[in-house]
């Protein structure tokens, strides 16, 4: 990094400084001040609007079904994604650029979209598995099942795409050098390939947490909003919102911001430190 | 006999890799594969490796059948190009990796590491990361980290390709003398032919996916099987229909040797000791390449414009210049 730098070609001041201004000026405008308007109307009673939200049992119950939503979602995909990113760089097989292209599909297509399509899959009635499963005495769709799936659905990709650039820079010699000296395959993931793409994996569950942490249209078609049981706290933000209950609205929306912004600072935190 | 190869076939698609062939690599000696890029010696070394699975055809390592035995359970080591260092681990970790996988005590391993760092000179670069080591380090790393685990066989690809000429010489010498200590079974793969004729006991030439000739570096250079060998193991030039080398090349001003071609100097160029003369024969088209050495040059009082009178040198070794077509028409 240091040689692009050095090689870097200097612009003449004025431009610089423009092209600064111009970058923070966007930032600003778009991300920092609206997300910092959040956190105002948060404290304009001091800790009253939390301590209110906080006492709201609909909202906690909501909170905690985020959590347990997003957490469920991060490890299916963090055990999917290293394994679909193995799959994807290692070995060569019949439709890999078909498999590579379905992987992206999830962040072209609306969330709401993706809803319906778990809905008319996985219901109760006409679904595929949605009888078997019911019959069987488990809800997917309306219940928690269904809004983790929604949510794995939405968030698939990012560990995937933080991973596979890693896993093709350090090619497969490591790999290689490993099997020859002894190692099996799980010994060789655990030694070699999983320290080299370490930081590549928290990236992407960081990315996938915050993701999932903020789902609203997949989670409100598959949960069906009930309040008290399958809301979430992307749903009780609005509901709340729409109710004229802003105050809570606010609150919840500032705990969300700031789920993920905590989630990025503790990452750029312990990233430095690695590749000194 | 240490490894045995019998009708082994790659491709990739298309491409044929290797096509049946058959070698046996004795025990304690140092053999090089020798020929030029793609020519499928590389496959062939990852084959013995079980980096990659022959088509055809079957591998015996020590008498063992290994054709379709993973890597792990083939006991070789292995050494590649670009070092394949575990970037994430120390100096003293990468080496004893082997061991730690097979469960050895940790005084064993810790002695052994030390023992292995000795005998690769980085005993003060143990708790170095890899990339804090320079690539000729790196390479006697992963040269220490193979011997680590006692292979059968010693398995070197290209190892010090990647490297600059002065330390590659310096490593090309480090090889020969360890192991002429260790006497493990050595394979390395290299398309420097100066390389091989100086390390190896043993050459096997491979071109095309094909054995093209087997023998020491001395038979290989004096009796060339073909004018493929002969081309690959050093400079050649055409003289009177035969390949011969340009510094077995007699030169005169006179005509003396019955038999000898005159021609004219149309260029000249000094390298060092060297002097390159381009002569351009009366009777035919082709251009023949002459070495002399400087003092030679200077006493003859060649330059551009000379006429010589060109003749094999007594001992040369000659090869007909259509042998290959003619064997393959």
């Amino acid at each position: 990094m240091a040689e692009t730098r050095a090689g870097r070609v200097r612009e003449p001041v004025p431009v610089r400084w423009g092209l600064r201004l111009l970058g923070i000026g966007y930032v600003f405008l778009l991300v920092l001040w609206p997300v910092s308007l959040v956190a105002k109307y948060t404290f304009e009673d001091g800790f009253t609007a939390l301590q209110e939200t906080f006492a709201d049992s609909d909202v906690t119950h909501a909170l905690q079904l985020t959590l347990v939503v997003a957490i469920s979602a991060v490890v299916i995909n963090l055990l999917f994604g290293v394994g679909i990113s193995l799959l994807l760089v290692r070995y060569e097989f019949p439709g890999k650029r078909v498999l590579s292209a379905l992987i992206d599909v999830p962040l072209s297509v609306s969330p709401v979209v993706v809803g319906l399509a778990l809905v008319l899959a996985y219901n109760p009635r006409t679904g595929l598995f949605g009888p078997g499963l019911a019959s069987a005495g488990f809800d997917v769709i309306f219940a928690t099942p269904g809004m983790i799936l929604a949510t794995v659905f939405v968030a698939l990709p990012l560990v995937i795409r933080e991973v596979v650039p890693v896993l093709n820079e350090i090619g497969d010699e490591q790999e290689q050098a490993s099997r020859s000296l002894g190692a099996n395959a799980v010994q060789t993931f655990r030694r070699i390939t999983l320290p080299s793409i370490k930081w590549a994996v928290v990236y992407g569950v960081v990315l996938s947490l915050a993701r999932s942490l903020g789902e609203f249209g997949a989670v409100k078609v598959v949960s069906g909003n009930v309040v008290g049981q399958t809301q979430t706290a992307t749903l009780v933000v609005e509901s709340k919102y729409q109710g004229f209950d802003q105050a809570t609205a606010y609150s919840t929306a500032f705990l969300l911001a700031l789920a993920s912004v905590l989630c990025i600072v503790v990452v750029s935190l312990l990233r430095p430190k690695e590749t000194s | 006999m240490s490894i045995e190869i019998k009708g082994v076939n790659k491709n990739f698609g298309d491409f044929v890799a290797l096509q049946d062939v058959d070698l046996t690599i004795p025990t304690g000696q140092l053999t090089a594969l020798l020929g030029p890029s793609g020519g499928g010696k590389s496959t062939l070394l990852r084959i013995i490796a079980g980096l990659e699975t022959a088509d055809t055809g079957s591998v015996l390592i020590e008498g063992d059948e290994a054709t379709h035995l993973p890597p792990q359970k083939r006991n070789v080591g292995f050494v590649f190009q670009h070092y394949a260092a575990f970037k994430h681990m120390t100096v003293a970790k990468n080496v004893a990796f082997g061991l730690e996988i097979r469960k050895r005590p940790k005084a064993e391993v810790k002695r052994r590491v030390q023992e292995l760092l000795e005998l690769v000179h980085l005993t003060q670069f143990s708790h170095r990361l890899p990339a804090q080591l320079s690539g000729g380090q790196r390479q006697r790393m992963a040269l220490a980290r193979a011997l680590a685990v006692e292979p059968t066989v010693l398995l070197l690809d290209e190892p010090f390709g990647a490297l600059d000429a002065k330390v590659r010489k310096e490593l090309r010498d480090w090889l020969r003398r360890l192991h002429d200590e260790v006497h493990v079974t050595t394979v390395f793969v290299t398309h420097d032919q100066e390389e091989a004729l100086e390390v190896a006991d043993e050459i096997v030439v491979i071109n095309d996916g094909r054995i093209e000739q087997i023998g020491s570096p001395d038979e290989l250079y004096d009796a060339p099987a073909n004018d493929f060998v002969m081309g690959f193991l050093g400079p050649v030039t055409t003289l009177q229909g035969e390949l011969i080398r340009p510094h077995d090349i007699d030169v005169s001003t006179e005509e003396g040797v019955l038999g000898a071609v005159r021609g004219e100097v149309v260029r000249l160029l000094r390298v060092g000791f060297e002097v390159r003369l381009t002569v351009q024969p009366a009777d035919t088209h082709d251009e023949v390449s002459v070495v002399l050495t400087r003092s030679h040059a200077r006493a003859l009082g060649v330059d551009v414009g000379s006429t010589v009178w060109l003749a094999p040198n007594r001992g040369a070794n000659r090869v007909p210049a259509m042998s290959r077509a003619a064997a393959a028409g």
